[in-house]
This record gives structure tokens, sequence and C-alpha cells, in this order.
């Protein structure tokens, strides 16, 4: 229950870690919040041999919020920052709902957004969000810098497009359409467990509630975030019914594969996916028509 | 390998410490063993329980999910920094003694930290607000009520 030794440098700019990284490659691991890697690092599941602290960096931190523009979030930003911002949850709902199920508030004062999206646990909520608000990801290495979509970045459980020399530095996020509605839905065992499953849903609406665009993303269900928005095309072109809602939330049921667990059977975590489906959308598409 | 050390300085309770520590040395561990201060309590080792909760500049943070070497520069609270040196309990203290709001006492050092804080930022939380703070702390003798209502009744105290 304690770490393997290894070598342990605090990184004084982005350079000087990237020059790191690159120097020890996959023998080296990024230290943010620590909130995921200590945990794996104390049951020596995790070995490495360099620990790279970017604490304290501040290049890579803090939340840059456009009006018109996408927003940008660094990667060192803890979700206690993001917790208080009031501004960046009047721009993106979904971010402020899903915040108070990740973890607790002791986790969320070190836990980072960059670090979570980079250990890509397959029942974490952020990465869901990412892919339903179509972020992109800035990843950098010593001599390269690159942008990629969250939908491509997560390869498997625990597993990312970032190669052995490379740092996500930055999250962007585009703004909303007009008239988007958005809900964030879990069900875990207990408060700030891992979700049994979670679902992001968003409705956008044009001027005659007619549904111009949705979102529906899960975590939890599978090895990675499930986007299943294709179920949402029942939707395109209509005004939104309950019935309509309910035959999306049985189509999304088929789209996604979850593992199953002592915690729950994968049968029951389907039902469950579905069951916060129908409530996500409702809510979803209640907010839309309410321009919340 | 040899031993990866390093100096730190940073205060604890309000003193100066300087020490040399190996690198994978957690934070409560440097407090237990180096520091004898024995008060944070060290339960699953992995952020799940809560009892090794302390205050990092401030905010309450596991102090097993952060090595000693991070706390270089910053302002650490535990548990023995809560009483007066005249051993004055502070008004959340009386309030966990008045509603029995432990049994065993292995989680309290944790709970008090969190709920400390939580009390700086929230002069009256309603009860929902104090359960939803409490979440990050494992009890498994009170049954949390009593502890809910220490914390409603030291809100309460302090109001005045």
């Amino acid at each position: 229950m304690k770490p393997a030794p290894f070598k342990y440098i605090a990184a004084t700019s982005l350079a000087h870690a990237l020059a790191l990284k690159s120097e020890h490659g996959d023998e080296a691991k990024f230290l943010a919040g620590g909130q995921s890697l200590m945990p794996t690092m104390n049951f020596r599941l995790a070995r490495p041999t360099v620990l790279i602290d970017i604490n304290g960096i501040d290049e890579v931190s803090g939340v840059d919020l456009s009006e018109t523009g996408p927003t940008c979030i660094g990667a060192m930003t803890r979700y206690r920052t993001l917790e208080r911002d009031a501004r960046l949850a009047a721009a993106f709902p979904l971010i402020r709902e899903a915040l108070p199920e990740i973890a607790h508030p002791q986790i969320r004062n070190r836990g980072t957004l960059g670090g979570n999206l980079c250990h890509a646990d397959p029942a974490s909520e952020m990465p869901a969000l990412a892919v339903a608000l179509r972020a992109r990801l800035k990843i950098q290495s010593s001599t390269q810098r690159r942008w990629i979509a969250a939908s491509d970045f997560f390869l498997g459980a625990l597993t990312t497009d970032l190669q052995p020399d490379e740092m996500l530095t930055t999250i962007e996020l585009p703004p909303l359409g007009p008239r988007t509605g958005s809900c964030f839905m879990e069900i875990a065992r207990r408060r700030g467990d891992f979700a049994i499953a979670g679902v992001a849903a968003m409705v956008t609406l044009d001027d005659d509630d007619t549904c111009i665009g949705a979102r529906l993303v899960f975590c939890g269900v599978g090895e990675m975030p499930v986007d299943a928005s294709d179920a949402t095309d029942l939707f395109k072109g209509e005004a939104i019914s309950d019935k309509a809602i309910r035959d999306v939330a049985a189509l999304a049921q088929n789209m996604i594969d979850p593992g199953g667990s002592v915690h729950a059977s994968a049968d029951y975590q389907r039902h469950v996916a579905g069951v916060l489906t129908e409530r996500a959308l409702t809510t979803a598409h209640q907010r839309a028509r309410d321009g919340q | 390998m040899d031993n990866d050390l390093h100096d730190i300085a940073l205060t604890v309770n309000g003193a100066a410490y300087n020490g040399r520590v190996e690198s994978r040395l957690l934070l409560s561990d440097f407090l237990r063993h180096d520091l004898k201060l024995a008060g944070t309590h060290v339960g699953c080792e992995h952020g799940v329980c809560g009892a090794c909760t302390v205050l990092l500049d401030g905010e309450p943070v596991r102090s097993c999910l952060m090595l000693a070497v991070q706390a270089n520069g910053h302002a650490i609270s535990t548990i023995e920094g809560l009483a007066s040196p005249a051993g004055d309990y502070t008004p959340l203290q009386q309030a966990m003694h008045d509603h029995h709001g432990l049994q065993c006492g292995y989680c309290t050092p944790g709970i008090l930290m969190t709920m400390t804080a939580f009390l700086d930022e929230h002069a009256s939380p309603s009860e929902d607000e104090v359960r939803e703070a409490l979440s990050g702390n494992l009890c498994r003798c009170t049954g949390y009520q009593n502890i809910v209502d220490a914390v409603m009744t030291a809100a309460s105290r302090m109001r005045g």
C-alpha cells in the first residue's frame, strides 16, 4: 500500500515537463491531481520510475471563457475551480450538473480535468461529457502540437491516443447553439462512487420547437464513452414526443455493451441506461424549450 | 534505486517544518511517522474512506493521495491544530462531543477536518448540504445522524 520507489521531478514550466517526458517516455508519468494515479501507485498497479509533477505549471491551468468562440480549459484545472466558476456553469450546464457526481469534495479539490481525461476510466463522467460537448483536445510534445477530437481520443479502457512523449494541455469546447438544453444523470451505489450507468443528453430546438440536433453519450456501460447520438436521428425534423423519447431510449439500449460487475449485472446496467436516457432526454428537451 | 531524497519546507498547524523526505513518502505517513502527528488516521490508502483528510492551504484533501514532497511550500492543517493550545474545543468539536458524533473515533479526524472547512464556507447549511459534504468520509459506527446533528448545531452556535 505504498508506492514503489521512483524519481520525483517538479517541472518548472510546460517546456521543462515536455522535455522530461520526451527523455523518459513510457517510464515516466505526469503527476497532475494524483487522484487516480496515486491509488494505482499505492497498490503498485502503476510503477513509474520517474514522476513528473506538473502541479507547479500555471500555463496549463485556468478557464478562458468566450461569449462567442470556443471556451478553453487548461488541462491542470481542478474540478473545484470548475465548480466555482459561475460563468462556466451558465455556459455549459452539463458540466455544472455532472461535477457534483464526480467522487467527493476532497477528491475534487485535487483532481484535474486533464488528468481525468488521460486516465480514461470507462466509468468516469468527464470523458463522456467531452464527447457529448464535441470537445477538441490540444496535445503537445516538445517538438509538436496537434488537435484531436475527444471522440477519437479514447481508444479503450484506460487507453488513449496519447503518445509516450505527449501531454494533453488544453480542452476546447465549442459554444452551444441557442435553444440547447442538456442534462446529465447517473446512478451509483453510493454518492460519489463510479456510475453503474450515466448519460449526458443534449437537445437543440429551432424556433418552432422542432429538434435540429441531439447528443446522447454514456459513461460506465462500455470500455470507453459510448456515443449513441445516432439513436436521436428519430427526433430530427420533428417536435419531440414522449413516445419518440421512449423509442430513442430503446434504440440506445441496444447500442451499449455493458460488462456487468459484482455491483450490477449487464442487464441491470442496460435497464438503468434506458431509464436514465428517458429521464435525461425529457429534462434536456424541457430545458431547451424553457431556454435554460 | 537509491533513495530519491528531497528537502521540503512547509507549515503544519502554523508551525514551520523543514525536512528531508523520500519522494515516495505519502503526506499521511510524513505527518504520522516523521512529525509524530498520529491524529491523522489512515484507513484505505486509496482515497475512498476519508480518514486521512487534512487541509491543504485551507482545502480538504486526502493526505494518502499526496506525496509529502508535494506539500513543499504549502500550509497543512491537521486535527492536532483544531483545539486551542489550552485545550478548548472548536464549536464543531464541542458539538460532536455533545451529540455523540463518534463511537470508535477512527473516522473522526477526517470528518472534523472536512467539516471545519465546510463550515468556513457555509454559515447556514441545510441538512442536505451537510450530508453531501460528508459523503466523502466513511463512518461505520454512527449511521451519520449524530454527525449531521453535530454539524448543524455547530453551524448554529457559530452564527451566534
